[in-house]
């Protein structure tokens, strides 16, 4: 027996990881650096091209390409926090993240039109042989791509999560979260902990990119779209709340399948942003975060 | 009078009139269309200023009293109802959203009023073309004139801008400032932040829809959520940014200089004028908050003394 409110929850839910891994990224640099980066999206874009130029150049499966992607975007978002985003490190914090605002906005325009020199605006994706394969469990199909979200999404939170809490590095960043001014009288390098953050916000767009690509398509208008998906992920969860991001993309996804379910599919984008403005009304910490003192 | 404001009332005569002439003179329709867009984004710009530059409160959503204005003034227009109370309508529309959404979203400060805009924006603009997905076209394309289009566009350029000038120039203006510069301190003068937020908006909102059905007027066929899509939003604020935000010049030097340079890259080196804009924009964000207004102060204070403008004298206070 097929139920079909089954069949969408459950893709509500593997498409939700996909969210949470996207807003991962975008929310881990907000916690650590107070930078908001709009152009977290252009950086998912440009980690979608790398597994797709990556697949069809060199054949490479778009999960073992994962790393490539990663290292690209760690790389690429070292420049970018150099280059631009050290320049607002010592503002206080309000205008820090109007400047980011202001700042990754005109990158995105600027990542989002060398895209489209680059590469055109034509929409590409990835099939890999393995695309249509599905278990079906209870009834309810489920495809390996989409399966792989969780289990991607879960294998870079969990690790996000290792790296914070057990090593030293993670433990210097933790620090600056609480107080940059103590960190840094305690000898923590701030410049390098925001630069290891960003860089690694930039990897995990990457990784998300290159989901999306699997999932989806890779195209350069894109951006715009995931970032807006990125930011209600992350007011959901809590801002700068790493757990708080898969949880908040579970809601997000079962929230849009609902509503391709009971209303219109063409209202799924609408609902999540609905569900934002409310939430940023009623309660801007986030469903889960603590009010702050 | 003193002199100095006789002098720029003079010069802004000249500029009206040289716009008024112009498009009699110079019969070609595409420099006619340029400056039609020129004179668009000067009022976009201006009227993204009142709230974005003067209030302090960056707003990402004005696309959204754009397409409202746009929207309202389209259908009511081609339904058959006199252009001039169609365009109104318009303007009253956006404001109305302007209240109903102000109220709860300066609940929001600083970024999360930005980010809560720029969601409000979307949900009209995925809105609108899930409800109205159909191409608008012009009934009446036979008898399109550009001419009075033109016009139109110059009027509303000129009242924008000179709404934008007198409100910020009044007790209203310096309430406005003042929240800007600071909200708990604009509080505990007995100044009402939520109020000034308000009216910066709704005047904001008001122009933004006056503009959007000028836009409706002068489009032949579009798609009706054409006019919500982020563009609208996202270049007049570069413009502001650019020119200088929290002047009224800034709008109007930035708009210039973003089709001025657009033009001129169109023509040399293709489409690559968004990349140069973007750039510009971070590096004033960066280094050069206010805008090119800024940066012309800066060149003055490097010229030699007799180079520099005179400065009127200070009053004695004795």
């Amino acid at each position: 027996m097929i139920s079909p409110l089954g069949q969408n929850l459950a893709y509500g839910i593997l498409v939700g990881a996909l969210y949470g891994l996207v807003a991962l990224g975008l929310s881990l640099v907000f916690g650590v650096t107070k930078f908001l980066n709009v152009a977290h999206g252009e950086l998912l874009m440009f980690g979608g091209y790398a597994s797709f130029w990556a697949f069809s150049l060199l054949g490479l499966d778009p999960f073992l390409s994962i790393p490539v992607t990663i290292v690209f975007l760690f790389l690429g978002g070292a420049i970018l926090y150099k280059l631009i985003f050290s320049r607002t490190v010592k503002l206080p914090e309000e205008s820090k993240i109007k400047n980011t605002l202001l700042v990754a906005f005109g990158l995105s325009i600027i990542l989002q039109n060398l895209a489209l020199r680059f590469w055109t605006a034509d929409e590409r994706g990835i099939t890999t042989s393995y695309f249509g394969t599905a278990f079906t469990v209870f009834g309810v199909r489920l495809p390996v791509v989409r399966l792989a979200n969780l289990a991607v999404a879960v294998f870079f939170l969990v690790a996000i999560q290792l790296f914070l809490r057990k090593t030293y590095t993670g433990k210097a960043i933790r620090a600056t979260v609480q107080n940059w001014e103590a960190a840094s009288l305690m000898g923590i390098d701030i410049h390098k902990v925001y630069l290891l953050s960003f860089a690694l916000g930039a990897a995990l767009a990457g990784v998300a990119g290159t989901l999306v690509t699997v999932n989806y398509s890779v195209m350069p208008s894109m951006g715009l779209n995931w970032t807006l998906k990125a930011l209600i992920v992350m007011v959901l969860g809590g801002l700068g709340n790493i757990p708080g991001t898969l949880i908040g993309g579970l809601i997000l996804g079962v929230t849009e399948s609902a509503t391709s379910f009971f209303i219109d599919s063409n209202y799924r984008e609408v609902a999540g942003l609905v569900l934002f403005l409310l939430v940023l009304i009623f309660r801007p910490q986030g469903l889960f975060g603590a009010k702050e003192a | 009078m003193d002199k100095k404001r006789i002098i720029s009332i003079a010069l802004l005569a000249v500029v009206i009139i040289v716009l008024a002439v112009f498009p009699v003179v110079i019969k070609q329709d595409s420099k006619i269309n340029l400056v039609i867009l020129l004179l668009l984004y000067m009022s976009i710009a201006s009227s993204w200023n009142i709230l974005g530059g003067y209030t302090g409160q960056t707003n990402l959503g004005h696309a959204a009293f754009f397409g409202m204005g746009s929207l309202t003034t389209r259908l009511l227009w081609i339904s058959g109802i006199p252009f001039f109370l169609a365009l109104l309508a318009g303007g009253v529309v956006a404001v109305a959203l302007a209240m109903l959404i102000g109220i709860p979203a300066f609940k929001l400060r600083g970024v999360y009023f930005a980010i809560g805009t720029l969601a409000l924006a979307q949900i009209l603009n995925l809105t609108v073309a899930n409800i109205l997905p159909e191409m608008s076209y012009n009934p009446a394309l036979s008898d399109y004139q550009l001419l009075p289009r033109y016009y139109l566009f110059l009027i509303l350029a000129v009242v924008t801008i000179g709404a934008a000038y007198w409100l910020v120039n009044s007790r209203w203006g310096l309430g406005m400032m003042a929240v800007r510069e600071g909200e708990d301190a604009a509080e505990s003068l007995g100044i009402s932040a939520l109020k000034h937020k308000l009216l910066a908006l709704s005047v904001s909102a008001f122009f933004a829809g006056l503009v959007g059905g000028a836009f409706a007027y002068y489009h032949v066929s579009y798609y009706l959520n054409m006019p919500f899509s982020p563009e609208w939003t996202f270049d007049p604020m570069m413009m502001a940014y650019i020119g200088g935000t929290g002047t009224i010049i800034g709008p109007i030097i930035g708009s210039i200089f973003f089709i001025g340079i657009k033009q001129l890259l169109v023509w040399n080196v293709g489409e690559y004028h968004l990349i140069i804009f973007g750039t510009l924009f971070i590096l004033i964000v960066l280094f050069l908050p206010g805008g090119l207004v800024e940066a012309w102060k800066k060149i003055q204070n490097i010229l030699p003394l007799r180079f520099r403008p005179v400065k009127s004298k200070p009053a004695l206070n004795t």
